[in-house]
């Protein structure tokens, strides 16, 4: 709408209203390293938080027919330092720590007693690939209950034998698709992929389901700057999906 | 008539309007509206004055300048904030994609297209993410607000591109590529600008919904479907960046070709001279 003003009156009006725009210009204290670092941090835990929220603990992760599954050989391996860290697997146990009633040293065969679940679930990596996949293995619940975890704790903490370690929330812990995964594709682990157990959650992003395991622990609290190889160098810690 | 004669006539009329009939100057705009109390004080202002009685003489004031307030500030609020965000969104994205550039399998990968470093944000992929699920946030909270405000306010009518502006749309391309008259300005936005502008929007649209599914595919597993899938939301999220980087580069030739007064605008609201008449 055209109006007609002295060249005064629009002058003043101009400025009034470019300096109603000054807040906007604080954004440029984004240019400095050190603010961009902090916000950016900042608003990762926001998005955690958030996330957090938004998961559903019964709302399951699309399942996929035995032909969409990708084949064997076309699932990545994918690893932070070497393939086959050498694991014992005559001797492997697992160690169990924390707030449980029944710490101490698990065999796979202990594992394996417990329900098997099998499921095709879709692999999600941080880096934008994606493979559909076939798992087996027992819910992480059920042998929380084994032993005797108090799943009321805030945290599951896990450490690999390739110095690998994470944490999760216990919400997706306690999902019915997070799985102790000893098979895939009807075969037990292979090296690569983790063997003899590793996380599979299809809820979680692929650097959240750790390979190699080798101690869990159940707890309520986290050391700074050790809550997960990645998350510690910037990865979200939730990973959720 | 001539063009020209024709402005000057239109001028006329227009001063004959404002000296004679106050009221649909102090309706204007549903645009002005934050600036509604400023303009009702220089309304009192000007009726305070015994005009009727001396009208020769008000013609000879000093003289007044043509002026619009074309963009209220949330607007430019929303505008700065998003081309900032829009900015640090493809930047980080870019460097994002780089650690998987492609949309096939990841065996055997086949690198798509190899994006320079330098145009990316993050320093490594983990930074980038950092960026992207900052300003993710600011970018969805500007365009919601964007939206609601046009869709609130009315102001919408001045930019959104409707099945009336089709026809227009080629002259206006012609006379931009230098081949083709000048099509006469009718309002603040010509249809090619709509077109752009309202594009703008479904691009953001489609990056916010895309972007939704890919940060939280199993959440928001049936907003997947909608795009085919989650292998295919990653295509249309990209292909959203690629709509945003065919816009920006016309976007900014424009505002240089434009000058000074047309940049002003979308810091002060008001556009000197605008070339439109009412």
């Amino acid at each position: 709408m055209v109006t007609r003003l002295e060249d005064k009156e629009l002058k003043r009006r101009s400025r009034r209203q470019l300096l109603k725009l000054a807040p906007v210009a604080a954004l440029g204290i984004l240019a400095f390293p050190k603010v961009s670092d902090r916000l950016v941090a900042a608003g990762v835990r926001f998005s955690d938080w958030k996330s957090g929220g938004l998961f559903r603990s019964q709302h399951l992760a699309p399942t996929f027919s035995d032909s969409e599954v990708v084949a064997f050989a076309k699932f990545p391996y994918n690893y932070y330092d070497v393939l086959d860290p050498g694991v014992d697997l005559e001797k492997w146990t697992l160690t169990v720590a924390g707030d449980v009633q029944r710490p101490g040293e698990y065999t796979l065969a202990q594992i394996q007693a417990l329900p098997k679940i099998s499921q095709n679930t879709r692999h999600i990596c941080v880096e934008g690939w994606d493979v559909i996949g076939s798992f087996g293995g027992a819910r992480i619940s059920d042998f929380l209950r084994l032993v005797g975890a108090n799943t009321g704790a805030r945290f599951l903490e896990v450490e690999c034998v390739d110095d690998y370690y994470e944490s999760i929330d216990m919400a997706s812990v306690l999902h019915p698709q997070s799985l102790l995964c000893y098979e895939m594709y009807g075969q037990p682990l292979d090296r690569g992929h983790g063997a003899p157990l590793r996380l599979q959650m299809p809820t979680k992003l692929g650097y959240k389901q750790a390979k190699y395991l080798d101690t869990i622990r159940v707890t309520n609290v986290l050391k700074p700057g050790k809550t997960g190889y990645w998350e510690d160098q910037g990865y979200s810690w939730f990973g959720g999906l | 008539m001539s063009n020209e004669e024709e402005h000057e006539e239109r001028n006329r009329e227009a001063r004959n309007e404002e000296t004679t009939d106050t009221a649909p100057q102090k309706e204007s705009a549903p645009g002005a509206e934050p600036d509604a109390v400023e303009a009702t004080e220089a309304k009192v202002e000007t009726l305070a004055e015994p005009a009727p009685a001396e009208p020769v003489v008000e013609e000879e004031e000093p003289a007044l300048v043509r002026a619009a307030y074309e963009h209220p500030l949330p607007i430019r609020i929303t505008h700065w904030v998003s081309a900032i965000s829009l900015f640090v969104m493809v930047t980080s994205g870019l460097r994002i994609f780089r650690a998987f550039p492609s949309f096939g399998p990841k065996i055997p990968e086949k690198v798509l297209l190899d994006i320079p470093k330098s145009l990316t944000l993050g320093g490594w992929l983990g930074g980038a993410l950092q960026w992207h699920f900052t300003f993710m946030w600011f970018f969805a909270a500007s365009g919601v607000f964007y939206v609601a405000y046009q869709a609130i306010s009315g102001h919408y009518r001045t930019m959104l591109f409707t099945p009336r502006d089709i026809s227009g749309v080629w002259p206006m391309a012609r006379h931009y590529f230098f081949f083709g008259p000048k099509p006469p300005a009718t309002g603040q936005y010509n249809p090619l600008q709509k077109l752009a502008y309202t594009s703008t929007i479904g691009f953001g649209a489609l990056s916010l919904l895309t972007g939704i599914v890919l940060y939280k595919p199993v959440q928001f597993s049936w907003l997947a479907l909608l795009f085919g899938g989650f292998h295919l939301t990653r295509v249309w999220h990209f292909a959203a960046m690629c709509g945003f980087l065919a816009f920006i580069p016309g976007h900014l030739i424009m505002v240089l070709l434009h000058g000074w007064s047309n940049f002003f605008s979308m810091l002060s609201g008001w556009k000197r001279e605008p070339e439109y008449q009412e």
